[in-house]
């Protein structure tokens, strides 16, 4: 079976990889390229554990076919600090204590990220709104929606 | 840095801390925010296959013989395992503690690779072991199970009937652990009894009774579980799992595979939840059976649909419950009937819902039956409380229904009755100091229960639950470094912060930060044993260990400081940081100490390590809800919730209300939405997150917490366990709320807006109805 080629940028920086046509991009993010912080935890659209950003849009990496990928800028968790440091966003959901096991931590940085450049200011329902296709079985979400609110509060 | 809180703490207590209390940065922090953290199925290792696993697409079926070798001659597969391949145990009869709950061997083997019957759909068969997943997947397809197809039975009062489809041949109900040689799906049969129940009811002025049903529901934690092997040619397994206990994984890999346990090493990965689901080994076995047939590791990773139709869930369950009060509103008698659907082999949690059923009230006579049912539903391992909830939800409606025979407040009614030290509960339970009282009157003078509702058809629900929390084995190392930090190895895997609320405890003792002790989980090779992260133990029991090593650091740093200024050791002490000469002359740091180790005998080592049988202290936990329940569609929102419960000293206040929130939305998700949907032929068809709907954001509102502080004297800080009670109340309270609201009694979980729908239309005059 013949690869496709596929180039695209990751967190910036260029990227080539081939693939199978059947392949998610969730699959080649973790399997291929290494990018494990982008988690799975339905390969089903449900969960947003796998939320990325295409082109600077929230999608679900494993309702995306890594074919489809090329030439598109990916963002993912690894990209969300920067060489200065932790993203506010990551300082406010660690002093907020919103995660407990973690691994909806990443799906709900890269959501909340969006949604701050998205709308840089918004009221707890929209918070809750654009968070509702992430899910946390942990933390009830309350200390989510805090660290999302007090980080648009100090302008991110 | 330091995190911030929102909730309030009424301390029981007075205490002076340094570090507990206080609310720092975790220190695997980082880790898990840049995704960096490395959990189950992050792992890869050189050469590795990949696993999948075949599932029984029926019920309940016998195996009459399963052909591989289709699968096997497909180019890229390189191994395919049965039930065959895996050893016979010594005896059917052996049986392992899981810390949660024993099992039995064979149980457990059967569970993780069918052998005469497959007994749940999502039951497995086979495994395959190929170059990558697809190929392994296109594998499963090409092995031919030639089933005889069975009756299924899903339903506890079912199952229970006589003539019902036998799951297993030969399995006979014990009752009062005498085995009565009737065959049946009735496991066992177990009774409490305090006092005389007859006589206590004779007292009573007003009786109120009730039967539940609760449906099965999943722990449903967002990673799903996974497996990675690698059989050594020195006859060694190595296996990275996330597992909510290496130890516990390690004791059931070498029982299922008939192993030395010192053949196997488990290295726990980060775990993506658990609730007590993480507590089995499912495709740990069959990784390993796969890595020794192809010499090289082997990694498995479920799917969601095979999370849901193969492991966990918590049992299903019928349980009906009497209780009678006399004029005055106290409590005469308590009667229970619980039965639990254990799944494809027995072991519920009943006999932990027979312990918690009376255990919030003052009940002067009682009488628990309990039964454990096997149903061809997945075998039901703990979730959180296990037990706790379904038994809530009746005692607590009765509770109210008799506040409300006696014009009594419902929390004034529970206040009268409530749970006290010295109590003896009805499995024999004699009460320390606990928090049940304190709890209730924290909630009944909270600005919340103060409050007014708002507008139509709105209601508020106030409910008590408990879990009783256990001790067991844990074990601590710690190292000092010559810069006076600490290297603290622990073996308690960290489901939700634990590696930061055990390092405060470790610094509390010597008077250090918290920020000065690098904590760490460690594998089975490399800490003593130390049993799972369940029943609320962590903080508690770990917790301990570290205070055990730090007393022990603590007296070898006083040698070391003797050493240095060539005194006796007697005459040294050290407090808040420092060591001193009881004549006060001479004064140093353990910093500046820690500096001088090398030059003074080398490292500084302690250890903890403790097993405690007394002074586990339970906690109790009051959830108050306000909803409104629209009268159309009978979709309820929640308005306001509050969680109220007995921390006994909260280490990281954060994470308490972190366990208290994710408890009570826990509960609430099962009140009203979660469900396993049933076909006839035993099917699951709801096996999605799409249509097992847990509660998203948008469904909550903030949780607000009060954390109570009253002292648990088991404990070297006061600690009770605190990740379970909240998921208790929340069914009980919810259904108090709907019925204040819209006057409707609903009895079945969960609280669904069709059946909410189907009772007010019911409850209407018939002339309305039929407009």
């Amino acid at each position: 079976m013949s690869k496709i080629h596929v180039t695209c940028q990751i967190n910036g920086e260029p990227q080539e990889f081939l693939c199978e046509a059947r392949q998610s991009l969730l699959e080649v993010l973790r399997e291929e390229l290494g990018f494990t912080g982008t988690k799975e935890g339905c390969n089903d659209g449900n969960c947003g554990a796998c939320s990325i950003t295409l082109d600077g849009v929230l999608v679900d990496s494993c309702l995306v076919l890594a074919a489809e990928a090329e030439g598109t800028q990916i963002g993912t968790v690894e990209g969300v600090a920067g060489a200065e440091g932790l993203h506010p966003l990551q300082q406010k959901f660690l002093e907020h204590a919103s995660l407990q096991c973690g691994i909806c931590t990443p799906g709900f940085l890269v959501a909340s990220k969006a949604l701050l450049e998205a709308k840089p200011n918004p009221t707890e329902h929209e918070v809750r709104h654009w968070l509702a296709g992430n899910l946390c079985r942990c933390t009830g979400y309350d200390k989510i929606v805090r660290a999302v609110l007090d980080t648009a509060g100090q302008g991110s | 840095m330091a995190a911030s809180g929102n909730g309030q703490i009424r301390d029981f207590g007075d205490r002076n801390f340094k570090v507990l209390g206080t609310r720092p940065i975790r220190h695997d922090g980082v880790d898990k925010v840049t995704g960096s953290a490395v959990y189950g199925a992050d792992v890869r290792l050189p050469g590795m296959l990949f696993g999948q696993v075949l599932r029984s697409p029926h019920a309940h079926a016998r195996i009459r013989a399963i052909h591989t070798s289709k699968a096997m001659a497909l180019p890229g597969v390189r191994a395919v395992v049965t039930g065959a391949d895996l050893p016979a145990p010594a005896s059917d009869d052996e049986v392992i503690d899981l810390g949660e709950g024993p099992a039995r061997i064979k149980y457990l083997r059967d569970n993780v690779l069918a052998t005469d019957k497959a007994l749940y759909r999502g039951h497995a068969v086979a495994a395959v072991a190929a170059t990558s997943p697809q190929v392994a997947e296109e594998a499963l397809a090409l092995i031919e199970v030639d089933y005889e197809v069975l009756t299924p039975v899903v339903d506890v009062l079912a199952a229970m009937a006589e003539g019902a489809p036998q799951l297993h041949a030969g399995l006979t109900t014990k009752v009062f652990g005498e085995d009565t040689g009737k065959e049946s799906n009735i496991a066992s049969q177990v009774r409490h009894e305090l006092g005389d129940v007859q006589a206590g009811f004779a007292q009573a002025a007003f009786t109120a009774e009730t039967e539940v049903h609760t449906a099965t529901v999943h722990q449903g934690y967002i990673e799903p579980h996974n497996g990675t092997a690698q059989w050594s040619l020195d006859g060694s397994l190595t296996v990275w799992t996330s597992t909510q206990g290496a130890f516990t994984a390690q004791k059931q890999i070498a029982a299922v595979l008939g192993l030395p346990v010192g053949r196997v090493r488990v290295v726990p990965t980060e775990i993506g939840g658990g609730f007590g689901g993480k507590i089995p080994s499912y495709l740990e076995p069959p990784a390993a059976l796969l890595s020794k047939r192809t010499g090289q590791p082997v990694k498995i990773v479920m799917t969601r649909a095979d999370t849901f139709e193969g492991t966990g869930p918590t049992p299903g369950s019928c349980v009906r419950v009497k209780i009678g009060v006399d004029a005055s509103g106290k409590l005469t008698a308590g009667e229970a009937w619980i039965a639990f659907e254990s799944g494809a082999y027995p072991g519920s949690p009943v006999g932990a819902a027979a312990m918690c059923v009376f255990s919030c009230y003052d009940f002067p006579n009682a009488v628990v039956d309990s039964f454990d049912v096997v149903v061809n539903k997945p075998r039901s391992f703990a979730y959180r409380a296990p037990g706790s909830t379904h038994v809530a939800f009746a005692v607590e409606k009765v509770m109210d229904e008799l506040a409300e025979k006696l014009g009594k407040d419902p929390v004034h009614f529970r206040l009268d009755n409530t749970a006290k030290e010295g109590m003896r509960r009805s499995d024999g339970v004699v009460y320390p100091r606990i928090g049940a009282k304190e709890c209730l009157e924290v909630a009944r003078d909270s600005e919340h229960y103060k409050s007014a509702l708002t507008g139509p058809n709105q209601g508020r629900g106030v409910a008590l639950g408990y879990w009783f929390n256990i001790g067991y084995k844990s074990a601590v190392t710690a190292s000092v470094n010559t810069d006076g930090t600490v290297q603290l190895v622990e073996g308690s895997t960290d489901i939700g912060g634990t590696r930061t609320s055990i390092a405060m405890q470790f610094a509390e003792t010597l008077g250090l930060a918290a920020e000065d002790i690098n904590p760490s989980v460690g594998d089975t090779s490399s800490i003593g044993y130390t049993d799972v992260t369940g029943g609320s133990r962590v903080t508690y029991a770990t917790g301990w260990a570290a205070y055990e090593a730090a007393q022990d650091v603590k007296a070898q740093m006083i040698k070391r400081a003797a050493l240095v200024w060539e005194v006796d050791a007697a005459q040294v002490e050290y407090d808040d940081g420092s060591f001193r000469t009881k004549d006060g002359g001479k004064s140093i740091g353990f910093k500046e100490l820690a500096g001088k180790i090398d030059a003074t005998g080398g490292p500084v080592v302690g250890q903890g390590s403790v097993d405690p049988e007394a002074g586990v202290g339970g906690s109790f936990s009051v959830n108050i809800a306000d909803i409104e329940v629209d009268p159309e569609t009978g979709k309820v929102s929640i308005l306001r919730f509050t969680a109220v419960q007995d921390a006994g000293k909260a280490i990281h206040p954060s994470y308490v209300e972190g366990q208290m929130q994710g408890g009570s939305v826990q509960g609430i998700g099962w009140a009203l939405n979660e469900e396993y949907s049933y076909t006839d032929e035993g099917r699951m068809a709801n096996s999605t997150f799409l249509d097992y709907r847990i509660p998203t954001c948008l469904d909550l509102p903030m949780i607000e917490t009060i954390i109570v502080e009253v002292p648990n004297p088991g404990h070297p800080y006061g600690v009770r366990g605190v990740g379970e009670a909240s998921i208790a109340p929340p069914p009980a309270a919810l259904s108090a709320a709907i019925k204040n609201a819209v006057g409707v009694n609903l009895t079945e979980l969960p609280m669904r807006p069709d059946r909410i729908v189907a009772a007010m239309t019911a409850a209407r005059p018939a002339s309305v109805a039929a407009g």
